[in-house]
């Protein structure tokens, strides 16, 4: 059963391709890494895949339903949610309001009652509160909930985007690079929420810069270099591929790259 | 503030100050300026809504003020409607306007955005300035009053018309504000704001950014069209300055100065910048000197506003 | 409101096509267009060089008129008066980089936009202090003897608005394309970061930047002021016509700027001519509007990706 199918994905920013022709699919309930060196694509095959770059060529389903060049706010209705490499937080509001935020499409727009703070309105937003401070405790946020969202930590900001995505109910979630910039123990926790969230049938693709990381949680990995895909199997198989390994290596420590090869 | 949530308490603060600041009036003159403030108060909390909010920039929303304020010179006269009619006929034809120039030119960013709602501002500005035959011009034209004296008058209660737009325009304040402050922290109103931070991340989350903006839009469009009905009815005599590009200009300062997320922040700016010209009438002629220094300096030093900046501070030195 | 632009072609009447009346119209078009023209190359600048839209660029051109007349009026020859004008408004460009827009570094655009908004109502305000507001004029260059062209007359005035907008635009086109230093502006607009890593001085390129938009809105000040009059508060509503200019130009190269702000001041001309002299100024936000929705890029402007 796969939720999620791409075929032949690319784009060409003014004449020079960036992501080539791309396919892969992610069964649901699974956790389908992309990997792949700096400036490989995958941040770009995401942006398509999420509705934010309008990709040249290939296509994306969602479900079986073709979603290629769906504007993002359909997407996340369709159950697709994804966070940011670059945190997009919402820093003017508190750590509670940004998971509640995320309860948009749940709570609907209804504008007049809540203008008038009719008691529909305050119905929805204790609703979206409890519901918020649930995903927070998931997330390991429960204590701060009140802070500023701008006072936590790095780690902390992305536990908060991950609970704000989960706040849409998605049934794919999509991940940018979630343990970039953290340290070894908040890699750690945050791979653990990973596989806590793929438990309660959420399926997840991530991007990944680190291989290490994916390699634990991953049913399945994808592996990406200059725009194309060049590899993807289970983690142990795809770790031991030659182009794998050249590719890290090509580009991570030209100097390893003559040992490896002499 | 623990206890009493910033809705009550913003809300208890400005009725106190309604209720309370005749008592230091020494004459009619400051009911006179109390309600000018509260009616540039009214308006800039629409601009709180959509600047402060929503994150979106409007040069333009003195164009609403003028047709709030010419619906009720042209309504009686032409159409024969009462002045309360009038009032809402205003804030419909703003918000429709708003709702019909708002969908393309919402979907402009920065700059762009900027200029266009300029431009429609400069538009409304023309048109009642060129349509003399419709509107009087440049020479402005009178309106029709409200009736409410003569109501009362009829009941034997005598009252000022100052003292009396001080109390209307403090009760339309404190209703606007209560509207502001349920928006905040609604559901709709979270949506708006998350826009201010990151259009993208807000759309990631199912947000349609481009309804939201109009939203907002629409909303303090019809701020600034009842602000300008009730400065028509005071005044009872309007000119096509009401929708002059300075004006949109000076809501928009008085919002960011105050703090342009804050409510009582549009309040607190509608002071300062209502007030000012008031006092130092020694100044007249270095009035919109102060406006453009007033203008950078809070841009530079400033850049949260005087509320939040204020509040940040005591928060700071309370723990 | 700008004061109209002079109307000396003989009115025919309404009912016929008059070809000296078209071209009347085209005069007048190409001198306004030309002050447009240059508005909108000194927006494009300083837009290029740091990302701001200075809405202040109009008072550099009141400045430029203001100074010159006062000046002049003073006993000072002419031509010293427009030099010394036109280094007074450079001073007033690097002082509001220096004072007003460094300072507000990392100042969201909404920020910025009333930053260079309050700089262009201070300087209003303080050139009605300081001067008057009174409209004012000194002698054209040439003299005021109309030339007949075609059944049409052109003020020679307005050859030398015309010559001053190409001469800006070329000596801008040969700043950029042939000097080390017009390069160093380009590449700081290009990437801020990869520039100060090259060395180039990306803070003294912005005041340069400043610098040569002042004087290219001083000069436009100092040719039109014949033709169209000066006074205090002549500086919006230049800014908003050349700002249409830049933006139907694409917001980028001098070469889009002249073309944009020539159409910007044909259209208003025609316009006036044909349609309604009253609302020949909503023309510009017209043309801002549709070029904003129909071709958001302008007529030579690429586009951009935002971000993620």
């Amino acid at each position: 059963m796969t939720i999620l199918e791409v075929e032949g994905l690319g784009i060409d920013f003014g004449g020079l391709t960036a992501v080539g022709k791309v396919s892969f699919s992610v069964d649901r309930g699974k956790i389908v890494s992309v990997i792949g060196p700096n400036g490989a694509g995958k941040t770009t095959l995401f942006n398509m895949i999420s509705g934010i770059y309008l990709p040249t060529r290939g296509c994306v389903r969602l479900e079986g339903r073709d979603i290629t060049g769906v504007a993002s706010h359909k997407l996340a209705a369709m159950g697709m949610s994804r966070t940011f490499q670059n945190l997009m937080v919402f820093q003017q509001m508190t750590v509670l309001q940004n998971v509640m935020a995320g309860r948009h499409l749940t709570e609907g727009v209804h504008v007049l009652p809540d203008l008038l703070g009719l008691p529909g309105s305050r119905r929805r937003n204790r609703e979206s509160e409890r519901e918020a401070q649930r995903l927070l405790e998931l997330v390991g946020l429960a204590r701060g909930a009140r802070r500023e969202a701008s006072e936590l930590s790095y780690g902390g900001l992305k536990r908060l985007e991950i609970a704000r995505a989960l706040a849409t109910q998605p049934k794919l979630l999509l991940l940018d690079e979630p343990a970039a910039g953290c340290n070894a123990v908040e890699t750690q926790e945050i791979d653990k929420l990973i596989s806590d969230i793929a438990e309660t049938g959420v399926s997840i693709l991530l991007v990944e810069h680190d291989m290490k990381l994916v390699m634990k949680i991953s049913g399945h990995v994808v592996v990406m270099d200059q725009g194309e895909k060049i590899s993807e199997g289970r983690p142990e198989v795809v770790a031991h591929d030659p182009r794998v390994i050249e590719a890290y290596l090509g580009t991570e420590a030209e100097g390893a790259k003559t040992h490896a090869s002499g | 503030m623990s206890g009493l949530s910033v809705r009550t308490a913003t809300l208890l603060a400005l009725a106190l100050i309604v209720v309370l600041a005749p008592v230091l009036f020494p004459s009619s003159f400051y009911y006179r300026v109390g309600a000018l403030i509260f009616v540039n108060g009214l308006a800039t909390m629409g601009l709180v809504i959509l600047v402060g909010y929503a994150g979106q920039v409007s040069l333009g929303h003195a164009g609403f003020v003028g047709i709030g304020a010419y619906a009720c010179a042209l309504g009686p006269v032409y159409l024969g409607l009462p002045q309360i009619l009038c009032v809402v006929l205003g804030a419909a034809i703003s918000a429709l306007l708003a709702f019909l120039v708002g969908r393309p030119i919402l979907k402009l960013k920065a700059h762009y955005l900027a200029v266009a709602t300029l431009g429609l501002g400069i538009l409304i500005y023309m048109v009642i300035y060129n349509e003399g035959w419709l509107t009087g011009g440049p020479d402005g034209m009178d309106v029709q009053p409200l009736g409410v004296r003569e109501l009362l008058k009829d009941y034997g209660i005598k009252v000022g018309s100052s003292e009396l737009w001080y109390w209307i325009s403090g009760v339309v304040l404190l209703v606007g504000a209560f509207v502001a402050l349920n928006l905040h922290n609604s559901p709709a109103g979270r949506a708006l704001r998350s826009l201010h931070d990151s259009e993208v991340a807000a759309s990631t989350i199912g947000i349609d950014v481009a309804r939201m903006k109009l939203t907002a839009f629409v909303i303090s469009s019809v701020y600034a069209s009842v602000a300008g009905s009730q400065v028509a009815l005071m005044n009872r005599f309007v000119t096509p300055d009401v929708a002059g590009f300075i004006h949109s200009v000076e809501l928009l300062t008085m919002a960011v100065l105050g703090g342009a997320a804050s409510v009582m922040g549009a309040v607190v700016g509608a002071t300062i910048l209502t007030a000012l010209p008031q006092v130092l009438t020694v100044f007249e002629d270095f009035e919109h000197v102060l406006l453009g220094l007033i203008m950078m300096l809070v841009m530079i030093f400033l850049r949260e506003g005087l509320v939040p900046s204020l509040a940040r501070r005591m928060r700071r030195s309370v723990s | 409101m700008a004061p109209p632009p002079p109307n000396n072609g003989r009115r025919t009447d309404r009912q016929g096509w008059h070809m000296s009346e078209f071209l009347q119209f085209l005069f007048s078009g190409i001198t306004v267009g030309s002050v447009y023209a240059l508005v909108a190359l000194g927006f494009i600048l300083i837009f290029n060089a740091s990302g701001v839209v200075n809405f202040a660029q109009g008072e550099f051109v009141m400045l430029g008129g203001m100074i010159t007349y006062f000046t002049y009026a003073a006993g000072v020859p002419l031509a010293a008066a427009a030099v010394f004008a036109i280094v007074v408004t450079c001073v007033v460009g690097v002082a509001l980089n220096k004072l007003a827009i460094e300072p507000a570094r990392g100042a969201s655009v909404v920020a910025l936009i009333i930053i260079t908004i309050g700089a262009s109502i201070f300087l209003r305000g303080l050139a009605q202090v300081v001067f008057d507001k009174q409209l004012h004029r000194f002698p054209s260059i040439s003299g005021d003897d109309p030339i007949a062209i075609g059944g049409a007359t052109i003020l020679p005035q307005s050859l030398w608005i015309v010559g001053g907008a190409l001469a800006a635009f070329l000596a801008l086109y040969l700043f950029f394309a042939r000097t080390l230093t017009g390069k160093a502006v380009v590449a700081t607009a290009n990437n801020k970061l990869a520039a100060q890593l090259v060395g180039i001085g990306t803070n003294n390129m912005m005041t340069l930047s400043f610098a040569l938009a002042a004087a290219v809105g001083a000069l436009g000040g100092v040719l039109m002021t014949p033709i169209t009059l000066t006074s205090y508060d002549v500086g919006l509503t230049l800014a908003l016509k050349g700002f249409a200019g830049a933006i139907l130009g694409g917001m980028g190269s001098p070469f889009g700027a002249l073309v944009g702000g020539l159409l910007v001041g044909l259209i208003e001309a025609m316009t006036a001519g044909y349609i309604s002299s009253e609302y020949k100024d909503a023309v510009a936000f017209i043309v801002i509007l549709l070029v904003l929705f129909v071709m958001p890029n302008g007529l030579f402007g690429r586009s951009a990706l935002e971000r993620v």
